[in-house]
């Protein structure tokens, strides 16, 4: 569904990514993880045109992206910011109707409020409010929405749970999977969470300094790590035992 | 968003309000008399002004404008048709002459060098001479026994002055003074004409610089000491008339020769005493004076003495002024709403296409940020040799302040949108027209208000300093009132335009909270 081939970026004498390759299969969902500055972002961006890479080849749906009006790719694949990234003087409702709306559907209304329900928020409840009236959580759920609601085949997420509290972010976690699951959409999310990547991910990109350290499913990353570094990483993050 | 829009519409309706007087089209040409702002010079501006009418000429009143430079300015370039000017101005301030202690001998000169140098013709004397007075309170020419200035010389170091910032500057004033006496004061401050007598009085200051016709002389019971060494050149009085209006109307020039030679020392304290001690209306005293004088055979209406009592009360006052104020307010908000509106129609798309080329954006903004830092008498007085005097020059003046506060925060009000919400917006396939048109402009719309609200608030205030250019509005008499000392003529302009600036600042801050996001 989204495939990196070899792509390199530079922001000055940083290099972001070095020839990086990955690959995110149909109703898949990969995680990037690694420290900041590993690129993560940097790649997840490719995949919608918000970054366009110097080197190597980013294909959608076996297109190369390159060769997509970035703003009708955009409005294909769903997105999930850290910060939700709600518009603070539009309504839920106006919100969640934003994809649907830009890509001119006939009836925006039916499909965002599917897309609420989907979250777990009533329409009826929330629809009309804006969006300092919710919560920290609510708001996320909200944004997810927004990103289901053109019902896209594929999704990128930012650390989308990354500035919730505990609960909030296991639930959120829980519910997100299964909407992903059910209605097979692929996923790719950039997290520096590794219990987030090891719940929600079928595979797990490790990166390092714009490099792919390790790739691999949750339980190979965990019976093997690759390099010393993946190891400690696990260690920290308590997902190996010392 | 709308609402933005619909807000700058009614702005817009507001600068559309009519012009008020001098509109319509004149049957003859109308001559344009001025004055400098002090109460000397209104008042022979004001008998040039009867005496034309008195003829059947039909005239403007420019009176109060900024000072000399100004005055003189709008002469040259025949913005205005004629003036009262002093020979003694003339040759120092204006020609930058050495003085000379021979009153033909400067008259002669002045005539001939302004006819050749500018164009500008002096009309033959007034017939009396108004020259500086260095005057102290009574007691304190008792006390020390001054009579003269070489006496005051003596004492000086002791003594502490309040001159006009003019004076103090001036090649006839205080360096002059310094160098012909070795007059070397213990403290000098500048003091405006209007706040000088009160200093001198409340013992604030020792010494000040007058002018030997004021009728405050006499009001405060002042000495003035003698000239005994002839520093101060003649200062003739008479009327100062630019080239235009020498061409045009012939007629008119030799109409306000009559007045040369007519008017003494003695008179002119007398009529200067009336306006400025006893508070009669300029207009009737020049009326009266020209009655006495045998020019006019009646006084014209509405320069009759009027049932309200001239001293009184600052609001009877207020409310016997009341039409007067309504008009001067409407025009002060015509000066605030074109220049106002301009700027936003200017600094708004100015500060949304820097935000999008922000490499230029810093230099622009400082550059227009320059502007702000020029003072406003200055701006006003760069005006003049392009745009002349009146509405027009003002207008461009107010607009140029308009534009920082607006363009600023348009700018950083649209660079600093919520930015997550903007990233957002971007990510999920807005175009940049629709980011910068559903998020960003809503989102800076406070701010951006906010700025503009700063603008009309400042250009109110601004606004008043526009009557020292001739386009009226409250500072007409504020400035008349610093000019003759008179607090509740300038309460008359200076309530009404705080009054102003309050409720721009409230109905402004009211629209701001009206396009505040997610209320």
């Amino acid at each position: 569904m989204l495939r990196a081939e070899r792509v390199s970026k530079r922001y000055g004498r940083v290099l972001a990514l070095d020839a990086v390759s990955i690959d995110v299969r149909r109703a898949e969902c990969v995680a990037l993880i690694g420290e900041s500055g590993s690129g993560k972002t940097t790649l997840l961006r490719c995949f919608n045109r918000l970054v366009d890479p110097d080197d190597g080849r980013v294909l959608v749906d076996g297109v190369e992206a390159a060769e997509l009006d970035p703003i009708a790719l955009r409005r294909r694949i769903g997105y999930v910011p850290q910060d939700g990234g709600l518009l603070p003087h539009w309504r839920v409702r106006r919100n969640v109707e934003l994809v649907p709306w830009l890509r001119r559907m006939q009836n925006s209304q039916e499909p965002a409020e599917r897309a609420l329900a989907l979250v777990g928020l009533e329409p009826a409840i929330f629809a009309d409010r804006w969006p300092r009236e919710l919560s920290g959580g609510q708001r996320q759920r909200v944004a997810v929405a927004r990103a289901l609601a053109a019902s896209p085949d594929v999704i990128l997420l930012d650390e989308p749970f990354g500035a919730l509290d505990a609960i909030t972010r296991a639930d959120l976690q829980i519910a997100f999977d299964g909407i992903r699951r059910e209605l097979k959409i692929s996923a790719l999310l950039v997290t520096h969470d590794l219990s987030e990547a090891f719940l929600l991910a079928d595979r797990i990109v490790v990166m390092r300094q714009g490099r792919v350290e390790q790739e691999a499913s949750p339980t190979e990353l965990r019976q093997d790590p690759a390099t010393e570094y993946v190891r400690q990483l696990l260690l920290r993050a308590r997902v190996l035992a010392a | 968003m709308n609402r933005l829009v619909g807000l700058f519409g009614s702005l817009a309706l507001l600068a559309g309000v009519s012009i008020p007087a001098g509109a319509q089209n004149p049957p003859a040409r109308r001559i344009v008399v001025a004055s400098k702002p002090f109460g000397e010079s209104y008042l022979l501006a004001e008998m040039f002004a009867q005496l034309l009418e008195a003829r059947h000429f039909t005239v403007d009143r420019r009176l109060g404008l900024g000072a000399t430079e100004i005055a003189f300015r709008a002469l040259r370039t025949n913005a205005i048709d004629v003036y009262p000017e002093y020979t003694g101005t003339g040759l120092l301030a204006i020609l930058g002459e050495r003085p000379s202690p021979d009153p033909r001998q400067v008259f002669r000169q002045v005539a001939r060098e302004f006819r050749e140098r500018y164009g500008v013709r002096w009309l033959p004397p007034l017939g009396f001479q108004n020259t500086y007075a260095i005057a102290v309170r009574r007691e304190t020419a008792q006390r020390l026994k001054l009579a003269t200035l070489s006496d005051l010389a003596r004492v000086s170091p002791t003594l502490s002055a309040g001159l006009t910032p003019d004076f103090i500057g001036r090649a006839d004033g205080l360096p002059g003074l310094a160098k012909a006496y070795g007059v070397r004061f213990g403290s000098v401050r500048a003091l405006l004409p209007a706040v000088k007598y009160q200093a001198l009085a409340a013992r604030e200051v020792d010494v000040i610089d007058g002018y030997s016709t004021d009728g405050f002389i006499a009001r405060y019971d002042l000495v003035v000491l003698q000239d005994d060494q002839h520093f101060f050149p003649p200062y003739e009085a008479a009327a100062l008339v630019g080239p235009a209006f020498q061409r045009d109307s012939p007629s008119a020039v030799s109409v306000l020769t009559e007045l040369s030679g007519l008017l003494t020392e003695t008179d002119m304290r007398r009529l200067n005493r009336r306006i400025e001690v006893d508070g009669i209306p300029i207009p009737r005293v020049a009326a009266a004076a020209l009655l006495s004088l045998g020019l006019t055979r009646d006084v014209p209406l509405g320069t009759r003495p009027t049932k309200d009592a001239s001293r009184g009360g600052v609001f009877p006052y207020l409310w016997s002024q009341r039409s007067t104020i309504m008009s001067l307010t409407l025009r002060h908000l015509l000066l605030v709403g074109v220049s106002l509106a301009g700027a936003i129609a200017v600094a708004l798309p100015l500060g949304l296409a820097l935000e999008r080329g922000r490499g230029a954006a810093e230099s622009v903004i400082r550059g227009v940020g320059v502007l702000q830092t020029l003072p406003s008498i200055a701006l006003l007085a760069f005006m003049i040799p392009l745009l002349g005097i009146g509405v027009v020059p003002a207008l461009v003046a107010l607009f140029l302040y308009s534009l920082y506060p607006i363009l600023r925060n348009t700018y950083t009000g649209v660079r600093d949108a919520a930015p997550e919400a903007v990233g957002a917006a971007w990510a999920l396939g807005m175009t940049p027209g629709q980011v910068l048109r559903y998020v960003r402009l809503p989102l800076a719309a406070p701010v951006i208000m906010a700025g503009i609200r700063t603008a009309a608030v400042i250009n109110v205030g601004t606004a008043t300093l526009a009557a020292f250019i001739g386009a009226g509005g409250l500072g007409d008499p504020i400035a008349a009132g610093l000019a003759l000392s008179d607090t509740r003529m300038i309460l008359s302009g200076a309530l009404p335009a705080a009054l102003l600036a309050l409720l721009v600042d409230a109905v402004l801050g009211a629209s701001e909270r009206l396009v505040t996001p997610g209320r």
